[in-house]
């Protein structure tokens, strides 16, 4: 028996993907979701070995949804056009649905996603293709993190700083911190290099944030920031710092 | 362009050969004479016409011209004399026409020239015009093209592939309604396609275009999505420039569906001033996790230029945030 979700945000979206799963009596449809919120809360709960994912959705979109689930389930992605998309998905071998479908093509995706099963076993390549995904425009303004079961959007403005943290990232806002498995590159190509800049290696900082620069000891300096927290600068940090701010 | 050349020259030597033989110069003497001082003419003028063509004196070295007529005159004069003094050379009462008649040649000489140089001037001035009209005639193409490639864009190929999705869904479950769907879509398309971004429409034009892109989005995204559109009976009438609300009504459905979880209501709300028609459009958002950084943003970037080339102003579309709700203000002047 093979579990399956739905994640779709148009109800018509989904009720063509039933109608063709009706054909697949080995599939089962364990729940349709309308947005990334449920579809994490459903993919916890009934731990689906495959979901169609929509994009395109309320205030998470589907690859924002997946970067919060660990592990990450087997998906066939359904678009309407996305060029960008498109590359990415073929460049990892993962099937994709470009709206509207008819049933050999959905027939095809569910086929094509049995027999990779049966190669390479639990493995998906949905992982590396979160990690290499071009980013959609709107995630460069904002960042999605779970907490237990909460799931929290931090507006990119809201961030003070940024800390490497093993496997994971701490995202400090005003008063605490969120953690989210990333890398420090990841949010240094995301977020705007205007308003942010890697300071250290461990470290990325929102310049408005930034109060003051002062000197910790002879060779090092930290940055202050508004609500009072300091970050360490390294050396090249330190002059590239200086280059933005122009001093 | 010879041909007129050639027998305008031929026909000169006609009348001045005439005008010889008038002044007693018998027929082959008058013949010859006109043939020769015309043929150095030719040349002169041909000569002018390069220079002009390459050299343009502006109008404060209008004095150039005058000195090089007088001095091209003069030159013609002189050689025309020089040539038909070697071929009547054994002529003596001809040697002392042609002194006597020089001051005479030099002033036809410099006539003529001043009269050509007039004239290619003149056709020259023509052809620039002409070149320019075809310019600017060319350059309104293009920008007509341009609108017309911006006005295809406006069609989302996002909103179209969607749409299409849905009538093939309700295709299996309720065929009356895909039918009824495909109807609208292909009404909606058409109206976005025939329109011309110049052109002005009365706002209930507007309205049922934007109706139709509403009822479209409502089947998308079922009763998730609801509109409330309120105008008074003058508005109705007044007139803006087409398809102006489409990309607005889009942004507000877009950002509505897709920055907030619960039900979306668009609210369009319509009113009549004395000289000007004012619209708002209204949608949900929500202020904790989207804020607008930059006036206007949210991809109305392209209505606020549009008003601008139309009205040579920057203050008619103007956005306003209150906690849950996000809001569009256009004003459209209305001429008297």
């Amino acid at each position: 028996m093979i579990k399956a979700v739905i994640i779709d945000d148009e109800p018509l979206a989904r009720g063509i993907i039933k109608e063709y799963l009706a054909h697949h009596p080995e599939i089962q449809l364990m729940h349709e979701c309308s947005d990334g919120f449920e579809g994490v809360k459903a993919i916890m709960q009934h731990q689906p070995d495959l979901i169609f994912l929509d994009i395109q959705m309320p205030k998470i979109n589907g690859f924002e949804m997946l970067e919060l689930l660990d592990p990450v389930p087997a998906v066939i992605f359904t678009t309407a056009f996305d060029e960008y998309a498109i590359k990415a998905f073929e460049a990892h071998a993962i099937d994709y649905l470009l709206k509207p479908f008819g049933k050999e093509r959905f027939d095809k995706a569910v086929q094509k996603w049995t027999q990779q099963k049966s190669q390479n076993g639990t493995d998906n390549n949905t992982a590396a293709l979160i990690e290499k995904m071009p980013r959609q425009p709107d995630e460069q303004h904002r960042v999605v993190v779970k907490n237990g079961s909460n799931i929290r959007i931090i507006p990119v403005q809201d961030i003070f700083y940024i800390e490497a943290y093993d496997d994971y990232v701490k995202i400090f806002t005003k008063d605490n911190y969120q953690l989210k498995k990333k890398t420090m590159s990841h949010f240094e190509e995301v977020l705007d290099p205007k308003e942010f800049l890697r300071v250290h290696r461990s470290f990325i900082v929102q310049l408005q944030q930034i109060t003051k620069v002062e000197q910790s000891d002879k060779s090092t300096h930290v940055a202050l920031l508004k609500n009072g927290a300091k970050v360490p600068l390294s050396r090249t940090g330190y002059s590239k710092l200086k280059e933005v701010l122009g001093v | 362009m010879i041909l007129t050349y050639g027998s305008w020259w031929l026909l000169w030597i006609f009348i001045q050969a005439w005008v010889l033989n008038n002044l007693a110069l018998p027929w082959k003497e008058a013949f010859v004479d006109a043939t020769i001082s015309n043929i150095v003419l030719t040349l002169c003028a041909y000569a002018t016409e390069i220079t002009s063509r390459y050299y343009n004196p502006n109008k404060q070295r209008a004095w150039f011209r005058f000195v090089w007529g007088i001095g091209l005159a003069y030159v013609c004069a002189f050689s025309t004399e020089l040539i038909l003094a070697q071929i009547f050379a054994d002529q003596p009462s001809f040697l002392l026409y042609l002194v006597k008649s020089g001051p005479l040649r030099f002033i036809y000489s410099f006539l003529m020239i001043s009269f050509m140089a007039v004239i290619s001037y003149l056709l020259r001035q023509m052809k620039e015009e002409e070149e320019n009209k075809n310019r600017k005639n060319d350059a309104q193409n293009l920008l007509r093209e341009a609108e017309l490639a911006n006005l295809r864009q406006q069609i989302q190929p996002h909103f179209l592939f969607n749409s299409l999705n849905s009538i093939s869904a309700l295709v299996g479950t309720r065929p009356e309604e895909a039918r009824k769907m495909i109807y609208q879509l292909s009404d909606f398309l058409r109206g976005t396609l025939k329109k011309d971004e110049q052109q002005l429409v009365p706002l209930s034009e507007e309205l049922e275009h934007l109706k139709l892109y509403l009822e479209i989005e409502k089947v998308r995204f079922g009763h998730r999505l609801q509109s409330d559109i309120q105008c008074d009976e003058k508005s109705m009438h007044m007139k803006l420039p087409a398809l102006l609300l489409q990309p607005i009504v889009e942004n507000a459905i877009k950002f509505g569906l897709y920055d907030t979880i619960g039900d979306v209501v668009i609210k369009i709300d319509a009113r009549s001033t004395n000289n000007s028609l004012n619209i708002t459009i209204e949608n949900p958002y929500d202020s904790e996790t989207s804020k607008p950084k930059h006036g206007t943003g949210f991809g109305l970037n392209s209505v606020q230029r549009r008003l601008y080339l139309l009205y040579a102003r920057n203050d008619l579309l103007n956005t306003t945030t209150t906690k849950n709700t996000f809001n569009t203000a256009v004003k459209i002047p209305q001429s008297l």
